[in-house]
């Protein structure tokens, strides 16, 4: 690969790729993300390679693996240029029909079209599906759009243009007052300006300092810093680069997960493209500045994404957080002065550069400015990665964008922000979602995880699992956190085994204000948002649980009960033989009685009656 | 007195494992051919517990890699990492030749290990089964996969079968929540598992 040597030579290169690619007609462009590849998308992408060599079209069709659409529920993806058409779904063996009907004959595969839920109606322009209309993709740009593995690709899309223009025209200081008057805040979920954190650390004086990427994207149901790395690897490192310039960092480095192993070869790969065409190394398009990246990796530590921790855990130790003041912007990474960022923060700034902040900054509320990728899992329709302007409402989000709730069941809770943060619910359907909404309303923005629950969720079960996750991740450094959510996690699981009393109740307020207020770092500090905001918002069912052992979902097993229904009951006595605790009793050919008070709700009885006499309640009571 | 707490924690292995050191799991990864495994105590019947010595080859290897970090204790992670790969585990003895060459404390590098979930110090089964528990596999019914996984298996989370085939875990979110519940075995990935698929899943490697 020829080195590039000045801005101008840049912008050349682009204009030459983009008359190279003037010579095809169509463009095939595959999903090749995590979860389309989990969906055989590789075996399809080889095969449409195939067939198009076969039919000598090689010159005319251009097959391009991308990184991840984001619409994961419809996988594997393949999205036709430049007539927009969007097949989902797609088997390896559809390859040789998309290739001689569309291609060829230009007869679009219709049984591969979307299908509104809605409507009913068949989709072909991912322009008019409900799932794309409302997004405004800024940090996912690229993803699906360009080749993640080629840094040509990347270059034809104004890649690189950012970093010339902001060593050669704009300086350091411009650069960090356009950050600030652009109003982007940070994505990993505290929400701190980053404008400011860059002027902090470029204001301190320090003979070594570094860029940190934050891609520990520990949060369960969180993948969209993963899908920018695999998608789009070449915008996160111009944004570093653009970073160092302006706080006077020549080192950066990555803090990635070990689960993500193709988001790691994607990133290495680009990073190796970039140091041949000198967008990386010493003397960066002839502007004196060096820089390099390099990678490091986490083993599996939630904790390890809260900054300070992160911090420890590059250095190699165990990642425990520590106490802030000193800021990583004083003293971070071997006690120099650090600026961490996310994944989908840096992924911002090259747009805004080129764009501009007034650009930026006309998306949004007053507050929080520009778009956000959430990753829409749970019980919905549409699962995926959908990015959408500060300031679109849930209800948007879940019945436009998201296609509504799963198998036509009613909307329950939805829940943002991962661990750390809330349960929101049917009242908060229309607010607009921005950072300061959310924690109003007692939830967080945190990295973006939303997950849908319906009414079949128990929302005693819900707090229950996050802190049991809480519980092993917490990294045992304070009290408040490693006793505390123990002590929170032992509660509620006595409340869903029908152990509970109302003074549990009580003590599961107390402590999680407690261990609110007294813990060391973020992750502490928000652990028992999860119990705080399902109680604000479903108290009734944490009652229920407590005073009448009752579980209206019917989630909690040691909740529920069995009972034998009179006319279907032959009197067998297989139930009876199968109890393990003799709960049963009945004589031959005579109706069946289970003891709810030594019942122990193994389902063994269930599993035995040949007759379907035995059901499930929620209802302690038989209704009349 | 470190090392001995450290092998009373981790070396209780299977009595079998006299005969097949280290248990069958350990067969596929070079470390089992030529390492050899003495007794030093044996409290119960069944139980003994072992050491491994390690040939001279692994302890070669460990300090390979140790070197290409430049023995600098900052790389401990990417070390460890990178011994994983080539052991397949990090038990005590590796911990101990890992601490040696960097100079510092093997408990140093035993808190290291046991504070990231990535690191094992028990051998994995030639299929590790993994099943994610991410938010959106759990609300889509991801206990129920993994209670039946534990129920064909006979083994709870964290533990490997005896012919050290399949060993248990689970995992926080690969990224598929679209096809949740997700199974991963190795580096297969298995969408939208039920209860009911287990068994389809398992048996598709029943004659590997």
């Amino acid at each position: 690969m020829t080195k590039l040597k000045s801005l101008a030579e840049l912008i050349k290169m682009k204009e030459m790729l983009l008359q190279q690619k003037k010579g095809y007609s169509k463009h095939l462009h595959v999903c090749g993300g995590t979860g389309c590849q989990a969906a055989h998308s590789k075996t399809l992408d080889m095969n449409l390679k195939e067939i198009i060599d076969d039919k000598g079209l090689n010159n005319s069709v251009r097959v391009v693996t991308t990184g991840c659409f984001g619409f994961c529920e419809k996988g594997p993806i393949v999205k036709v240029l430049p007539d927009n058409t969007f097949y989902t779904e797609v088997k390896p063996a559809d390859a040789r029909e998309i290739i001689e009907d569309h291609i060829l004959k230009g007869n679009k595969v219709e049984r591969l079209f979307y299908t509104d839920p809605a409507t009913n109606e068949k989709v072909s322009n991912s322009e008019e599906m409900g799932f794309y209309k409302k997004q405004l993709r800024i940090a996912l740009r690229n993803c699906g759009a360009i080749n993640p593995e080629d840094i040509h690709d990347y270059i034809e899309n104004d890649g690189y243009q950012a970093l010339g223009k902001v060593m050669l025209v704009y300086g350091a200081v411009e650069t960090i007052d356009i950050i600030k008057k652009s109003g982007l805040r940070g994505r990993g979920g505290g929400g701190f300006p980053t404008g400011l954190k860059w002027e902090i650390t470029s204001k301190v004086e320090a003979d070594q300092k570094y860029v940190v990427c934050n891609a520990d994207e520990g949060d369960p149901g969180a993948f969209m810093d993963r899908a920018i790395l695999e998608g789009d690897p070449h915008s996160v490192i111009e944004a570093m680069a653009i970073c160092g310039y302006t706080i006077g960092a020549t080192k950066g480095l990555v803090y990635i997960r070990a689960e993500y192993p193709l988001a790691i070869t994607r990133l290495k790969k680009a990073i190796n493209q970039a140091r041949e065409t000198g967008l990386l190394g010493t003397d960066i398009m002839g502007s004196g500045f060096d820089f390099d990246i390099e990678l490091r990796f986490g083993a599996g530590a939630f904790v390890c994404g809260e900054e300070t921790a992160l911090i420890h855990s590059m250095e190699g130790l165990r990642g425990e957080p520590t106490f802030k003041p000193p800021f990583p912007s004083v003293s971070g990474y071997l006690g120099k002065p650090t600026n961490v960022n996310n994944v989908e923060t840096f992924a911002n700034i090259p747009v805004i550069i080129n764009k501009g902040a007034d650009w930026f900054a006309s998306i949004g509320t007053e507050k929080s400015k520009g778009t956000k990728v959430f990753a829409l899992a749970g019980k919905i329709n549409n699962v995926g990665l959908i990015e959408v302007p500060m300031g679109t409402t849930l209800r948007e989000i879940i019945y436009e964008i998201g296609g509504g709730i799963k198998d036509g069941k009613k909307f329950k809770a939805i829940q943002t922000g991962g661990p750390s943060g809330g349960c929101l619910t049917e009242k908060h359907l229309d607010t607009p979602i921005d950072y300061d909404n959310l924690t109003a309303a007692g939830s967080m923005m945190g990295s973006g995880g939303m997950i849908v629950l319906d009414e079949d969720d128990c929302m005693v079960s819900v707090a229950k699992f996050y802190l049991d996750f809480i519980v092993e991740e917490s990294c045992g450094k304070c009290a408040p956190c490693r006793v505390g959510n123990k002590r929170l996690y032992e509660t509620l699981e006595r409340i869903t085994q029908g152990k509970g009393t109302p003074e549990d109740l009580e003590r599961l307020k107390n402590l999680s204000n407690v261990i609110k207020e007294t813990s060391l770092c973020g992750l502490g500090q928000t652990s028992p948002n999860p119990v705080l905001s399902t109680m604000e918002n479903f108290w009734d069912e944490y009652v229920e649980h407590v005073y009448e052992k009752k579980c209206r979902s019917g989630q909690c097993k040691a909740l529920l009960n069995y009972h034998i229904e009179e006319e279907l009951c032959v009197g067998c006595t297989a139930c009876k033989r199968s109890c393990p605790v003799n709960a049963i009793t009945g004589d031959k050919k005579q109706l069946h009685v289970i003891n709810q008070d030594i019942c122990i709700k193994c389902g063994a009885c269930e599993e035995k009656c040949a007759f379907d006499a035995i059901t499930i309640r929620i209802e302690k009571k038989i209704p009349a | 007195m470190a090392s001995k707490i450290l092998n009373d924690d981790l070396a209780v292995r299977d009595g079998k494992a006299r005969q097949t050191p280290s248990g069958g799991a350990l067969l596929n990864t070079e470390l089992a051919k030529d390492d050899k495994i003495y007794t030093y105590a044996a409290p119960e019947k069944e139980k003994v517990k072992v050491k491994l010595r390690l040939s001279e080859e692994k302890v070669m290897r460990i300090k390979e890699i140790c070197a290409l970090f430049d023995y600098n204790p900052g790389e401990l992670i990417n070390i460890l990492h990178q011994t994983q790969h080539a052991l397949g585990y990090l038990p005590a003895e590796v911990q101990e030749v890992v601490a040696h060459s960097l100079n510092v404390s093997t408990a140093h590098v035993y808190g290291v290990v046991t504070f990231y979930s990535y690191f094992t110090m028990v051998p994995k089964g030639r299929f590790p089964v993994s099943i994610c528990t991410g938010t959106a596999c759990y609300v889509r019914g991801a206990e129920k996969v993994l209670d039946e996984f534990k129920r064909q298996l006979g083994i709870s989370v964290g533990e490997t079968t005896q012919d050290g085939k399949f060993s248990l875990s689970c995992l926080r979110c690969v990224g598929a929540c679209g096809l949740a519940p997700v199974v991963m075995v190795g580096e297969k990935v298995y969408g939208r598992v039920s209860p009911d698929g287990v068994k389809a899943i398992l048996d598709g490697y029943k004659d590997l």
